[in-house]
């Protein structure tokens, strides 16, 4: 793999920022893990943090939280390109949360696994002793994600609380924290949904299919595209069509909105982010649930 | 090619800045169909009449709740000329500490004034601290002006009215526009309303200012983050260039050890580079296999940063627990972590007048300045010169909050670029040598330091060591606090911040007379312990000889030679060493002599005998 001879200054300042925090993590934590779901955010931070220690190895494993609704060809994509970066893999499962009564799956046509994450997800830190859990999430996405910090603290039962959060000044990351403590930490916080997508084509850098226009059977729910898969269960009024679809982020399949699209290669995507009207979260029907859904739930302990 | 412009605002609650914002995203089309219906429909809910922009920016159920910003939110957006990061900071008092964080990388502050309001207190306040944290670009937005009938008059004397605040600050580039962020007039398009103003709208001034301004691209400075060690035969030093550039080939210092080294390569992923400037990240691979680890840093032979133990600092406080003199906090300094305690607190600004203030201690929001002493010596610039080796945080070791924000002055005792850090570096000596001098005159230099309370007889056996050593044929110098004080340090007054100066020229005159092959006899009070410690740091502790000359208090009170004690006494003198100002005796001195228990002779004799036992 090679990089980029020419990034734009700007992507190139957002590169040398995101690889700045990932070396602080890995000097300042004892069991870094990088959260990675196979959407295209944890791809760009995986590519970084394999960038961020050549010719060493990435020096922490990066950990997916997979509900068991994922699209297969995310998991596909998922092996190979662990395999290509040399990356260690743990993998959690909701699943294994269920059969072990630490969560009760949600029931009826709505029922996403979506927010039974955050249990398998925190008792997957304690487990494995996370000190430090980094993820995609980018301040462009959402409101509350906006008030987020590079190293954001967690208390000891992995919540976050917006009105006291550290000071961040200069590149100056203040990790230190009591036992059972953990950090949330955002390498890529300062990137939006057009940066990654430029900065995956200035790297030329792999990314699940799903990303591109395809024809998927698919059937409309409050205003959000959902898949037809084995998760979800129609209601009677519900009927399914065959459209040309592509999706703009990619998560649990039974909440994760496509967008009708006829952007079938990486060009066509940009032009598509570059001119849309909508964010990439307005298809996801977990945000939707309430004004402050995210900001409730990262709360709570997600993500 | 587009390039990113970090872009801070700020103002008073209820000057607009939410509605400005939204409106900046709104008239450039960054706001999204999704986010314009969910606010549209939240403005309904809230019974509002328009659109309300503002909840664009507060997101969190407080804000929106309260209808105030709380914490920093960033913003993204971008025209074909450039992308923008806002750090929207709250206007509350009691976040001035976010209006920091929000500040401290800005290449642009957006100050923002309600033209019926005028200059408050907050537009003030965050004039202040964009200029104390060397933002290079102000744009004072004049806002609300169809609420004064686009009056020029009123423009005007807003505009000269902060332009005489600002006269007292140091931002080097303040514009003015006048706007209405409500309407969108000059925010990013130009408005007709007000033909008289010559402008342009913000948005074109945030265009065409310079960006990435505030790296220091001269003086070299490389901290490590990190070693890479994949196997035996590579060790790479992975960090961020804070400032300046480097070269395979170049000739650098590690500090705080002092070998000197070539660089053999930079290089990042994609293999070798040319050359890495500032804000690069990189990793640097150098010709000898030297034991160098996190928190180390590289710098040119020829420019090294200051050292010292003692820094001189502009803090913000940030936590609700106020700053407890002496208390020990860690520093986090470039990639150091060191424990330093807080030993003064010269003064608070009140950030209205620019006045400065004396203070027991630095509230939640407070700003001070103040001086730390470092258990290890910080390799450091001044922030002015060089914002990322001038830049720290306090850290409470108890509760780990990050609890003030620091900007370096300088150190209380500065030490040339090409000061020796190790005998590695040492420069070339090309005059008369000290061991030349001191083989000439045949007895080695020293600095013998007399310290002790008001009328303990320092001075007494200062002269009569020097008059013994003297008829030995010795080559002696004699310093006394009376003598400096009528000239070399007349201009010095007794506050604590004046009697360190004194010490400090009085320990460099002992220190060049020393270097000069003599023996420096020096009766200094020296209240202060880490004073003295830090002309033995100069001299060098083998040749400095510390010496408590003590009496009891009853015993100095009836001697009172100056008649210092009866004015204390009488209440028109305060201040007074060992009585309501601090004596810190020496921890480890080489003597200790009672002067109520010694003949003169026979304390110069044990003094004499101290120092050639060294």
């Amino acid at each position: 793999m090679t990089g980029p001879t020419r990034l734009p200054a700007h992507l190139r300042r957002l590169e040398n920022e995101a690889i700045h925090v990932l070396r602080e993590v890995a000097a300042q934590f004892d069991r870094p893990h990088m959260l990675f779901s196979g959407g295209k955010d944890s791809i760009v931070m995986s590519w970084l943090a394999w960038r961020a220690f050549q010719p060493g190895p990435i020096p922490f494993p990066l950990l997916h939280i997979d509900t068991g609704h994922n699209f297969p060809e995310t998991i596909a994509f998922r092996d190979a390109w662990v395999d290509r970066i040399g990356a260690q893999l743990e993998v959690r499962t909701v699943q294994d949360s269920i059969d072990r009564g630490r969560v009760q799956e949600e029931t009826g046509p709505r029922a996403s696994r979506n927010a039974l994450q955050t249990v398998t997800l925190l008792d997957a830190l304690r487990e494995l002793r996370v000190d430090a859990a980094m993820g995609g999430a980018r301040r462009d996405e959402e409101k509350a994600r906006s008030k987020e910090r590079f190293f954001s603290h967690r208390d000891a039962h992995g919540q976050w609380d917006p009105r006291n959060q550290r000071p961040e000044v200069w590149s100056l990351y203040n990790g230190r924290m009591n036992p059972g403590e953990h950090f949330r930490v955002f390498p890529i916080s300062n990137w939006t949904e057009l940066d990654i997508w430029h900065y995956i084509e200035a790297c030329d850098i792999p990314f699940p299919e799903l990303y591109l226009a395809h024809d998927r059977e698919v059937f409309e729910r409050d205003g959000v595209l959902l898949a037809v898969t084995d998760f979800v269960t129609l209601d009677a009024d519900e009927v399914p069509s065959t459209r040309r679809v592509r999706f703009r982020t990619i998560g649990d399949a039974t909440c994760t909105g496509a967008t009708l699209s006829d952007a079938s290669d990486l060009r066509a995507v940009i032009d598509e982010v570059g001119t849309t009207r909508t964010t990439e979260r307005g298809g996801r029907s977990d945000d939707r649930r309430s004004d402050s859904a995210m900001e409730d739930r990262k709360r709570q302990g997600y993500f | 090619m587009s390039d990113l412009l970090r872009v801070s605002t700020a103002g008073s609650v209820d000057d607009g800045k939410s509605t400005l914002i939204g409106r900046l995203l709104y008239d450039t089309r960054s706001i999204f169909q999704d986010q314009l219906e969910q606010i549209e429909g939240a403005s309904r809910r809230l019974g509002e009449e328009e659109v309300n922009l503002a909840l664009l920016t507060d997101g969190l159920r407080a804000e929106r709740e309260q209808k105030i910003t709380i914490d920093v939110a960033y913003r993204y957006f971008a025209t074909p000329r450039r992308t923008f990061i806002l750090a929207d900071t709250p206007g509350h008092e009691q976040y001035t500490r976010n209006m920091v964080t929000g500040a401290s990388t800005a290449d642009l502050a957006i100050v923002l004034i309600d033209a019926t309001k005028g200059v408050l207190t907050q537009s003030r306040r965050h004039a202040f601290i964009a200029s104390l944290l060397g933002i290079p670009h102000m744009v004072v937005a004049v806002n609300k002006m169809d609420l004064v009938d686009w009056s020029a008059e009123v423009f005007e004397r807003i505009r000269d009215d902060f332009t005489d605040f600002a006269a007292r600050l140091t931002v080097p580039d303040v514009t003015f526009v006048p706007m209405s962020a409500l309407r969108g007039d000059n925010v990013v398009h130009r408005s007709e309303r007000m033909p008289w103003y010559e402008g342009g709208s913000l948005l074109h001034r945030m265009e065409t200012v310079a960006a990435g301004t505030r790296h220091n691209t001269i003086d070299f400075r490389f901290p490590v983050q990190t070693v890479i060690r994949p196997h035996q035969d590579f060790r790479g030093l992975a960090g961020t260039v804070a400032s300046g550039g480097v070269a395979a080939g170049d000739a650098v210092v590690v500090l705080p050890g002092g070998q000197r080294t070539t660089v053999t390569e930079v290089r990042t992923a994609d293999g070798p580079l040319e050359r890495a400037g500032a804000g690069d990240a990189v990793v640097v691979t150098v010709a000898d296999d030297l034991d160098i680890a996190r928190g180390d840093m590289l710098a040119r032979p020829r420019n090294l940063p200051e050292v010292s133990n003692t820094l001189e600092a502009n803090l913000c406080w940030m936590h609700a627990e106020p700053l407890q003199l002496h208390h020990r906090y860690l520093l986090q300094h470039t990639t150091v972590r060191t424990p330093v305690f807080v030993r003064d607190l010269e003064y608070r600004f009140d950030v209205d007048t620019l006045h400065r203030e004396p203070a027991d201690t630095l509230e939640l929001n407070e700003i001070g300045r103040v001086v730390l002493d470092a258990t290890r010596p910080i390799f450091f610039d001044s922030y002015r010169v060089n914002i990322e080796t001038g830049s720290f945080i306090l850290i409470d070791p108890h509760t780990n909050a990050t609890v003030a924000a620091g900007m370096i002055r300088g150190g209380e005792t500065r030490l040339e670029a090409d000061t020796p850090v190790s005998p590695n570096v040492t420069m070339p000596d090309e005059g008369v040598t000290r061991a030349e001098r001191e083989a000439r005159s045949g007895h080695g230099s020293a600095v013998i330091w007399f310290t002790g309370r008001p009328g303990a007889g320092k001075s007494t056996v200062a002269r009569a060591v020097e008059r013994a050593l003297f008829d030995e044929g010795v080559d002696t110098m004699l310093l006394d606090g009376d003598a400096v004080r009528h000239g070399l340090c007349g201009d010095l007054g007794f506050s604590p911040g004046d009697r360190r100066e004194n010490i400090r020229r009085v320990g460099e005159v002992a220190r060049l007379f020393a270097d000069n092959g003599r023996v420096v006899i020096a009766a200094f009070v020296s209240p202060y312990a880490v004073d003295r410690d830090r002309v033995r740091d100069r001299v060098g502790a083998e040749r400095f000889v510390e010496i408590e000359i003590t009496a009891p208090e009853t015993v100095l009170i009836e001697r009172d030679p100056k008649g210092l004690y009866a004015a204390f006494a009488q209440g028109s003198l305060t201040g007074l060493t060992g009585m309501d100002a601090p004596y810190e005796r020496p921890a480890d001195p080489a003597l200790v002599i009672d002067t109520d228990r010694t003949t003169v002779e026979e304390a110069a004799a044990r003094v004499i005998a101290a120092w050639r036992a060294r």
